[in-house]
């Protein structure tokens, strides 16, 4: 136990000491402010180039209608379809051709040389189904004005029933705290257990291994190294969380709008962190036993990418699943289950806490995550022990079952 | 001081070693000799107790092998390794402190080590900012901090210069005078030959021959002397007295080697001899490590 200590300690502080881990600590949040606002930024002012549409109509009833906007500037084309098709060819303008029959038909053609943008596309097809909706509006006898002063708007105030009594809760701030929580587990996930796989390899490359298990039981030192790791990354989130406490005590009121900031206090921060611990704890135990495996399997580090895969896939899946269908259906049967099987359990489960979850099933997917990783850790362990004295061999998958047989 | 009993080690379909038994005195030098792939390491790792034996057991000093003995073994494996990037001062604390030192402890050893090897402008430096020579220099003493009883050395001198090899030679014969036993394990057996007290050979997962190395010599000699004389023109041939069995014609000198009959001294040989020719040396030809092991291991072969 006292060396086990020491080789969290040593694990530890090799890499808190780092100036990679302060450069670490400081920069992701700034960087992650940054690109926040620079996508804010793009958005925003991005897409400003102006595209040009000559129109030729045999209709006449169109061309008067369009409505020029900020992207898009609509002229009449002064000569015929063939000439307009010619000059298309070299100013890269795009010729909207819409003939006679496009009430019946309804078709028209759009003339490039490049492709048009899916943007330029649905905005014109929805001002000439406007134009033509209205227009048919009219021939029916309808009147315009009556039917815009008709315009029902109604919101979901949506209340929940607790045990303080009703809370008002916004569901797009869960949805974005749902996906912040994916995104971040899911890199932590990767980011520190390849530090684990790394740390294995370069104890076994550089043959420091044999000299430290002549001193300690193997899985002492495969323990010590995960737990130390662990710790390096519970601290840098625990920083960033002070961090971004100050940053936001002295900016918000300025940064942020009032309404994000009443979402965000709909949404309950404290539980969601204490979650988010247990489950970067619970996930990153999980699967840094199994990156310690495959670290002690192989010499160098491109030798891990067949063993690499099995591992990331179910991470993939469930982050793929993550965002196309857990965080839209939050209490289907699929999402419970994803939620509680271990593998998948940690990404899963973040993503559906923000929307509400019962207690049950926080808890079982707790304890079977607790289960899972005391799994993969005796599996990883039985494979280590043989794995990080064992060189220059190609090893596979037939190979680390035998191992993971081999009597003490 | 160690005793090895009927070992056993089976990995998936190779057996690495067979019903090894030794015993190592306290305070000797013991050579733990044999060809690559025979089975040292493999029985070097169960008394470290990186792995366990199948069947069998090991006692240091009458006691079971336990946990309690990790402190008192000091182990140079043959693939040599530190960690790259640590200080070595620290590094060499925390490897102590692996071995069960405490901290105090720690820094007062690596201080002492540190001085008498001559490295205390090392201790602030990185692993991988040194020469080869001198990570070899800072792995031995990472192998002797803690004072082990037994310092077990995997293939010691391969890796260093021959002004190293030397210092470290000079080191390992003092702390065997303070009383710590030593074994070496090796494959080239003529390089520990003038070290050590006792010797076991392995060959092949199975020991083959142990004990004095006195006594091994002493019953493989078989009345076998050379001699160096000057007097080229007389043809020494076999006699009554002995059998020649080599001849060597040297620049000045002639050389026999001649293996003697039943009952017959070399004082009797040399009576012959000496009117005859001008001796100039005598030498009894005593077989190598080397030539006992290959005579052993041929032997096996040919019972088989």
């Amino acid at each position: 136990m006292r060396k086990t200590l020491l080789i969290i300690q040593r694990e530890y502080l090799s890499r808190v000491k780092k100036k990679s881990f302060l450069l670490m600590t400081f920069l992701v949040p700034l960087l992650f402010l940054g690109m926040t606002a620079l996508v804010a930024y793009l958005t925003k002012t991005g897409g400003d180039a102006i595209t040009q549409i000559n129109v030729i109509d045999e209709t006449g009833s169109f061309l008067n209608e369009f409505k020029n906007s900020k992207e898009l500037i609509f002229l009449p084309a002064s000569q015929n379809l063939a000439d307009a098709k010619n000059l298309a060819r070299q100013n890269q303008d795009f010729v909207l051709y819409i003939p006679q029959d496009i009430e019946t038909n309804g078709k028209v053609q759009l003339i490039s040389e490049k492709k048009a943008s899916m943007f330029v596309m649905s905005e014109i097809e929805n001002q000439l189904n406007n134009i033509l909706k209205y227009k048919q509006l009219r021939n029916a006898g309808i009147d315009i004005k009556t039917l815009e002063s008709i315009n029902p708007h109604i919101k979901i105030e949506y209340k929940e029933l607790t045990d303080q009594g009703e809370k008002d809760t916004n569901t797009s701030a869960a949805y974005a705290v749902s996906f912040a929580a994916a995104i971040l587990i899911y890199l932590c996930l990767f980011i520190y257990g390849s530090q684990v796989m790394r740390g294995v390899i370069e104890e076994k490359t550089s043959r420091i291994v044999e000299v430290v298990i002549s001193s300690v039981k193997p899985f002492q030192l495969m323990l010590g190294k995960i737990i130390g790791i662990g710790l390096v990354g519970l601290t840098q989130f625990l920083l960033w969380i002070i961090l971004s406490s100050f940053a936001a005590k002295f900016s918000s009121s300025d940064l942020l709008p009032n309404s994000i900031l009443s979402a965000i206090q709909t949404v309950p921060v404290g539980y969601i962190m204490v979650t988010f611990l247990i489950y970067f704890l619970g996930g990153y135990l999980l699967y840094s036993a199994l990156f310690a495996a495959v670290g002690s399997a192989v010499d160098n580090e491109t030798e891990t990418q067949q063993f690499m895969f099995p591992i990331t896939l179910p991470l993939l899946f469930t982050y793929i699943m993550a965002f196309s269908f857990i965080v839209n259906n939050p209490n289907s049967t699929l999402s419970f289950w994803l939620s509680i099987i271990p593998f998948t359990s940690p990404i899963a489960m973040m993503v559906r806490i923000p929307f509400g979850v019962p207690d049950w099933q926080l808890y079982l997917s707790i304890a079977l995550l607790i289960v899972g990783f005391i799994l993969t850790t005796w599996v990883a362990a039985r494979i280590y022990r043989v794995g990080i004295l064992m060189y220059g061999k190609k090893i596979s998958y037939r190979e680390l079952v035998k191992w993971f047989t081999y009597k003490e | 001081m160690l005793k090895i009993e009927n070992i056993a080690k089976q990995y998936a379909n190779h057996k690495a070693l067979d019903n090894v038994s030794f015993t190592v005195e306290k305070g000797s030098i013991f050579g733990l000799l044999g060809p690559n792939g025979a089975g040292k390491t493999s029985l070097i790792r169960i008394i470290n107790q990186i792995t366990a034996p199948d069947e069998g057991a090991i006692y240091i000093n009458d006691e079971r092998l336990n946990s309690s003995h990790i402190g008192k073994i000091g182990y140079l494996p043959e693939e040599r390794g530190l960690y790259k990037k640590m200080e070595i001062g620290e590094q060499m604390i925390y490897l102590a402190r692996l071995k069960g030192l405490s901290r105090k402890d720690a820094l007062q050893r690596c201080n002492y080590w540190f001085e008498k090897m001559e490295m205390q402008s090392w201790w602030k430096k990185k692993v991988e900012d040194l020469s080869k020579g001198m990570q070899q220099k800072v792995q031995f003493v990472a192998t002797v901090i803690h004072q082990p009883e037994l310092i077990i050395l995997d293939e010691p001198f391969s890796g260093f210069d021959p002004i190293n090899a030397e210092i470290i030679k000079n080191e390992i014969l003092e702390l065997n005078k303070q009383g710590a036993t030593i074994i070496f394990s090796t494959h080239r057996m003529e390089s520990v030959e003038e070290l050590c007290d006792s010797i076991a050979l392995i060959n092949k997962a199975h020991k083959i021959l142990d004990g004095r190395l006195k006594d091994i010599k002493n019953s493989y000699r078989n009345n076998t002397f050379s001699i160096e004389y000057i007097g080229g023109e007389i043809n020494i041939q076999s006699s009554d007295l002995f059998d020649v069995i080599k001849k060597y014609q040297t620049q000045e000198t002639q050389q026999i080697i001649l293996k003697l009959k039943d009952k017959i001294e070399i004082n009797d040989a040399l009576h012959y001899l000496l009117p005859l020719v001008k001796i100039h040396q005598l030498t009894e030809v005593v077989p190598t490590i080397n030539e006992i092991f290959i005579q052993q291991v041929q032997g096996i072969n040919s019972y088989a």
